[in-house]
């Protein structure tokens, strides 16, 4: 592949991970958004962050299947508890990567 | 973390920066990874900068790397990517509701570094309440400055750095973690979030890609939504 074809695939890759990024942003914050779909869109943080974790904590990845025998959910219970305790954001990252990295010696 | 409000002219920089330091922490492995493997995969320096600076998607860059390896063809990876980003479109959705009012151009500057983890920090900043839109920019432009440094560090550092150093692998885990937390804010966010856990997990094993992540959160949202309508009108007939 020359440089200046994969400069023209990297603009295509940008402008299509780009615009789904853009969009929204202009057409939903110049307008009243209905009730029901306001509400929706308050729902949708939570959900996304739950399902970004589930399968790091509960899943391998290749191939996928289905597991509770992973350091990243042992790690998760005192970071879930130090979230819930201290609401700080620095020291939940802290005590996670530290029980993590400890587990995993452990282990 | 105290001067969240960015009252004076460089505070809104400063606590864009410190809201940004787990995201570059968890970044910063993840770009070196990337780097060497797309090194691996003969990128040079140069072309994985622009990979990193144009597309700037930690999830679909790995996929591309790996696409051009195996040398697929321009429209596979074109389209792969797509795919791949598409979540993006709902976390640009409901970050909008903070941004009424704001010019085109700062939404055009905004929207280039929305990722999982931008999206999370600002989004729960927002909701918290005095978070201004500069530190929310400067949060963005950080994490893209760290994804961009790293990634081409990993092209000229290759294998130098040992996988797994302190647990850093678990960086953004335990910044999702938190970011959840912060996000219960009563019952029908804590039942939506299981629910979404478990939808993710289905998708997740029966679903190829990362398409669980928006098949899980339009499902769970959905779910919650009719749950949460449906508990308001019995509240009003009983």
């Amino acid at each position: 592949m020359t440089s200046r074809d994969f400069l023209l695939l990297m603009l295509a890759m940008g402008a299509v991970t780009y615009l789904p990024r853009l969009l929204p942003l202009i057409m939903l914050s110049r307008r009243t958004l209905p009730p029901w779909f306001a509400e929706w869109l308050e729902l949708i943080p939570v959900a996304i962050l739950s399902a970004l974790i589930a399968p790091t904590l509960f899943a391998h990845s290749d191939p996928r299947v289905f597991t509770i025998g992973k350091v990243e959910l042992l790690a998760a219970i005192p970071t879930l508890l130090c979230a819930l305790k201290t609401r700080s954001l620095a020291g939940t990252v802290v005590v996670g990567m530290l029980c993590y990295w400890g587990f995993g010696v452990l282990r | 973390m105290s001067d969240a409000t960015g009252n004076n002219k460089t505070g809104y920089i400063a606590a864009g920066l410190s809201a940004a330091w787990p995201i570059c922490i968890g970044y910063f492995p993840i770009g070196l990874s990337l780097g060497v493997l797309a090194q691996k995969s003969g990128l040079t320096p140069w072309q994985m900068a622009a990979m990193s600076l144009l597309v700037f998607a930690g999830g679909s860059q790995f996929i591309a790397v790996a696409m051009l390896t195996g040398s697929a063809s321009a429209p596979a990876i074109v389209s792969t990517v797509f795919m791949v980003n598409l979540r993006h479109l709902l976390m640009s959705s409901a970050l909008a509701v903070h941004f009424t009012g704001v010019s085109r151009r700062f939404l055009a500057l905004f929207a280039y570094g929305i990722t999982d983890e931008s999206f999370a920090v600002n989004l729960t900043r927002f909701n918290l309440g005095g978070w201004d839109r500069r530190s929310a920019l400067v949060l963005n432009y950080a994490a893209n400055a760290t994804w961009v440094v790293s990634s081409v560090s990993g092209v000229y550092l290759g294998q130098l750095v040992p996988p797994g150093a302190a647990g850093v692998d678990f960086a953004l885990t335990g910044m999702f973690i938190c970011l959840l937390v912060f996000q219960l804010r009563g019952p029908i966010f804590t039942v939506t979030a299981l629910i979404a856990a478990a939808c993710s997990l289905l998708a997740y094993l029966q679903l190829p890609g990362n398409t669980y992540v928006i098949v899980a959160s339009c499902a769970a949202a959905t779910i919650g939504l009719v749950l949460k309508r449906t508990l308001r009108k019995q509240e009003r007939t009983s």
